[in-house]
This record gives C-alpha cells, sequence and structure tokens, in this order.
C-alpha cells in the first residue's frame, strides 16, 4: 500500500548507505530512489530497496522519462515506471522539466527545453500520458539550466504554472535548481520562489552545486550535487517554507557521497528549518 | 520539421560533437551566444556516461590507467552512445569496441576483462532464482540422465578467453595485487553466477564451456556432454555438474521427450 510521505526531511538513497540505514535505522521521514537504478530484473538493489521499503517511506524520482522532447514517450520505459509505482508504492512519484532521448540516442543529461506554446503543448500531452498511465499523479521538477533559448516566449515560472494547471500535475520545487538557475539567468531568485505557483508544490529538494564561470567571466553554477547544500539554498529553502508550512523536503547528494553521518547532518539541519516554519505557521494561526 | 523538433535536432548533433559550434539562439543573460555554457552540458553526457563505464569496468581502467580509459571510453560514448535509458545496460558493446580500438591493440586480453565485467554486472542485476539443490538431481534414475535438460541460473554468463583474463581480472579488482601473467600460460573459461546476494566468478574445467553453452541452447544432457568432449578430451560430466550444482548456476531441470518434437 502506498504509503504517504510526511512533511519531513527525507534523503537520497545510495548504496553507500544500504548497510547504515537498515543497521543504524536512522530517524529520517523518507528516503526517495532515481527510478532507473532499479530497473533490472533483480539483485541486490531490489533486496536492499525492498528492505528499506518496509521500514520507511519511499519517493520515486524518474531521471530518464525525456517528457520534454519532441517525440512520443518511449512506452517501455513507461512501462517500467508504472510497474515500479505498483511494485513499490511510493507516496511521491516525480520526473523533470527536461528532454533526454533524441530519435534513437539517449543522451543521459537533463536537457533544457525553450517554453514555447508548442513545447507547453507537447509537454502537456507526455504528462497527460504518464498520469493515465501510471494512474496517479505525477510531480514535474523545475530545471536547473546553464543558458536560455532566443526563441522562448514564456518565464519560466508562468510556463511551469500553464504545464500544472492543464495536466493537474503537483509540483516539485529544487530550491538548489532556483539558485543555479537564478544565478546562470541573473534572475531575482526570490521573486522567483515568490512567483512560483506554491500551491501546487507537493515536495522540495535540496542539494549542492559547483561554481564556475562563464566566458564572460559570469558566474556559472552547475547542479553537481556533490556537496553540502550552500548557505544562499539554506536561505532560499527557509524562505519558501516560510511561506508553504512545512513540505516533505529531500536532501540530494549523488556524486561524491560522504560518510552517512554527513548526509544525515544536512538532513537534521533542514529538519530544524521545517520545524521553524512549523512553529511559526502555528503562531500565524493562533494570532489570526 | 517543427521548430522544437529542429531545436533538439541541433542540440542533440552538437552535444556528441565536440567540433560543432554551439547551436545558435542558446544565450546567456545578455542574449549572446555562451559556448562555455553549451559545454556544460556537452561535458555532462560525454563525461557522465565515461565515469559511469569507469563503475562497471574498474580492472580495465586499472589495466590501463584512468587518463587511458577516459580518452577510450569517451570516443566509445561517440561512436556508441546509449540507445535506452536502462544505463544499466549500458556498455555491453564496449569490449567489442575495446577489441577494434588501435591504441589498445597490444594488450589482447584487454576486450575479454571487459567481458567479464560487463558479465558480472549483467548477473548482478539479473532476475532472482532459487538454485537446485544436489539432492533434486540425485533423485533422477539412471536412465533418464541422458533426456534430462538442466536449465541455467538467469543470473549465469559465460565468457570463454584464450587468454588468462580471469586471473588478470582478479589481480585488478578489491585488493588484487597485479604480478607478471604468462599471457601463453593457456586459456580461462569463466563462469559468473549470483545464485543469490553475491556474484560469484569460478574458472571452468576443460570442456566446461562448450558443454555450458549447449545447456544454455536447450540441448539435453547427452548432447551437451558431446560438446563437452569435443571441446576437451579430458572433459569429466560428473565434475562439470557438480561444479555448475556448487556455484549455484542451475534452476531447473525437464527432460526432453516431455516435450514432443523438440529436438
Amino acid at each position: 500500500m502506498r504509503e504517504e510521505i510526511p512533511a519531513r526531511v527525507g534523503v537520497g538513497l545510495k548504496p553507500k548507505h544500504y548497510r547504515d540505514i537498515l543497521d543504524g535505522r536512522p530517524d529520517v521521514g523518507f528516503f526517495e530512489v532515481h527510478a532507473e537504478n532499479y530497473m533490472g530484473a533483480g539483485g541486490p538493489p531490489h533486496r536492499y530497496l525492498a528492505a528499506i521499503r518496509e521500514l520507511y517511506p519511499l519517493s520515486l524520482h524518474g531521471v530518464g522519462l525525456s517528457i520534454g522532447a519532441d517525440r512520443p514517450l518511449d512506452r517501455a520505459h513507461l512501462l517500467r515506471l508504472e510497474g515500479l509505482n505498483r511494485r513499490y508504492a511510493p507516496g511521491l512519484f516525480s520526473e523533470h522539466l527536461a528532454w533526454s532521448t533524441h530519435e534513437a540516442t539517449f543522451l543521459n543529461d537533463l536537457l533544457p527545453v525553450p517554453y514555447t506554446d508548442e513545447t507547453l503543448a507537447r509537454i502537456a500531452e507526455h504528462i497527460d500520458e504518464v498520469q493515465e498511465t501510471v494512474g496517479r499523479q505525477m510531480l514535474l521538477e523545475n530545471p536547473s539550466t546553464y543558458l536560455a533559448f532566443a526563441e522562448s516566449t514564456y518565464p519560466e515560472v508562468d510556463f511551469i504554472r500553464a504545464i500544472a494547471t492543464r495536466t493537474g500535475c503537483g509540483l516539485l520545487l529544487d530550491v538548489n535548481n532556483v539558485h543555479v538557475s537564478a544565478t546562470n539567468q541573473q534572475w531575482d531568485p526570490l521573486a522567483y520562489i515568490d512567483a512560483f505557483p506554491l500551491e501546487h508544490v507537493r515536495e522540495i529538494h535540496l542539494g549542492g552545486h559547483a561554481p564556475e564561470i562563464d566566458d564572460a567571466g559570469r558566474p556559472l553554477l552547475i547542479d553537481t550535487h556533490d556537496r553540502e547544500v550552500d548557505e544562499i539554498v539554506w536561505g532560499l529553502f527557509a524562505h519558501t517554507v516560510s511561506r508553504t508550512g512545512p513540505l516533505p523536503t529531500l536532501v540530494e547528494w549523488d556524486a561524491n557521497v560522504p560518510e552517512w553521518s554527513v548526509l544525515k547532518a544536512e538532513a537534521e539541519r533542514a529538519e530544524s528549518i521545517l520545524l521553524a516554519a512549523d512553529a511559526e505557521g502555528a503562531r500565524r494561526v493562533s494570532a489570526g | 520539421m517543427s521548430p522544437l523538433a529542429e531545436r533538439q535536432r541541433g542540440f542533440a548533433a552538437a552535444l556528441l560533437d565536440a567540433d560543432a559550434g554551439t547551436p545558435a539562439g542558446l544565450v546567456g543573460p545578455d542574449g549572446a551566444p555562451s559556448a562555455r555554457r553549451f559545454a556544460v552540458y556537452r561535458n555532462n553526457v560525454i563525461v557522465g556516461l565515461s565515469e559511469s563505464l569507469m563503475v562497471t569496468f574498474p580492472a580495465v581502467c586499472r589495466i590501463v590507467g584512468e587518463e587511458f580509459f577516459l580518452a577510450m571510453a569517451r570516443a566509445y560514448v561517440v561512436a556508441d552512445p546509449p540507445r535506452s535509458p536502462m544505463l544499466l545496460e549500458y556498455g555491453a558493446g564496449f569490449a567489442d569496441f575495446i577489441a577494434r580500438f588501435p591504441p589498445a591493440a597490444e594488450l589482447q586480453y584487454l576486450p575479454d576483462v571487459a567481458r567479464i565485467e560487463n558479465a558480472w554486472k549483467e548477473s548482478f542485476h539479473s532476475a532472482e532464482a532459487a538454485p537446485l539443490p544436489l539432492a533434486a538431481l540425485a533423485a533422477i534414475p539412471e536412465a533418464r540422465m541422458t533426456a534430462l535438460r538442466l536449465h541455467l541460473h538467469p543470473s549465469l554468463r559465460l565468457v570463454p578467453s584464450r587468454f588468462p583474463a580471469l586471473t588478470i581480472w582478479r589481480m585488478n579488482v578489491d585488493d588484487g595485487v597485479p604480478s607478471p601473467v604468462d599471457l601463453a600460460a593457456g586459456g580461462e573459461d569463466v563462469l559468473i553466477v549470483r545464485p543469490a546476494a553475491q556474484v560469484e566468478v569460478r574458472m571452468v574445467p576443460p570442456g566446461g564451456a562448450a558443454f555450458i553453452g549447449r545447456l544454455g541452447e536447450g540441448a539435453a544432457l547427452g548432447a551437451a556432454a558431446s560438446a563437452g568432449l569435443g571441446a576437451s578430451s579430458t572433459f569429466d560430466l560428473a565434475a562439470n555438474i557438480a561444479g555448475l550444482v556448487s556455484a549455484g548456476a542451475l534452476s531447473g531441470y525437464d527432460f526432453i521427450d516431455d516435450h514432443p518434437g523438440a529436438a
């Protein structure tokens, strides 16, 4: 049975931590996995995931469906996602506003889309097909981007709102992606969050990024998930949850994965911000 | 072609071709084109896939060194990019690519080491099945033996090699210590199987690869044993069956005469 994800902090599940989790039973709200890592027929990944699913709520995060591609969705892949949803009954299921396939080639990156009416129509069709096939609401994650398309006619936030309105999908707000994109595109990240359709947000992501510079000497942040959450992102997260109240929040760390204790400390910091937002909300309610 | 289709075609083509320029209309915050920004995507794709190959092929990487490995992996990624979002399956053609990669030509055994590593990964992710216990086989009457058809475990993979590929692989994974290997010492046929949680890697006795190969094709025991004997005069049927059972490499059996019309 599906187990609802609590409005607490979860952690991205990494094989390196399977034993720490099963042996230590750490107090975290949930675990989230990349769906594609569990698409083999069997083997240790499924053995560990099944054992951890017995103990914790689970969230399923797809990284390869290529919802933004100008080509039909890969039915076989969509059915694999549907199968994982049935097998593990995750409390949340999400994918990206991105594309990663072209003709027969899988490009293995979350590539950006131009924000046009044509793209909007295509993505809405794809999300309808996903939600119909999997039989549940999916969450769509805002991207981290490094460049813009000259042909875009929508601001990103308006484009995402239009998708949510048209398809009824929920949204996953990755606050690190907001900071990365806002820096790279020279947007105001607070204005982005304030304009974001927060009423559709069901989950938040936090992760680390790497600072670089572009050809003109401007900051260029890369969404690497290979280090601690940046101080600016912690601030944006606090701002976000002060507006939404506590939401399921994931700490992601996918490369240079540290010891469990380091990841757990990040999760505790996020949890303290959620608790503060909850207390603030309670104060507002009693004052109102 | 629609504008979106045209855009993605140009974007995808430029990602895999380092000599291609940045497609028009991909801009920084000032509205001007930025090669550096597009390069982030190119790097994510090429380096990301090369590093995923490094995870699957650690022994190949240790043998040739990281720099050589990444150059070879990059060439492979561009020549044969993934065809499916099932990245767990990516790299199945890497061994054949290495065999045709001129800078690695001197390391003749290297493709077989890569085949062992790809087979290990396939075995790791394969379907589960309970291994056949010895007692189940012991109960089969002698007279039925030639019609017996042994079912290979779904995780079983076989890598025949005319080089000591298993010895070389072992000394280049985990705590292995590389030492001189006599490449002319004879071949090693390698069996990879995961009867439960752990992938196990074993050497197959003489004639065993031909025997197991025929079993995998659905041949009855008699025909498979003939293939084993044909491959090696010292082929020992009892020892081979015992080896497969103890490795957990069998998952069941039936009898060929239970299926009228089967060859």
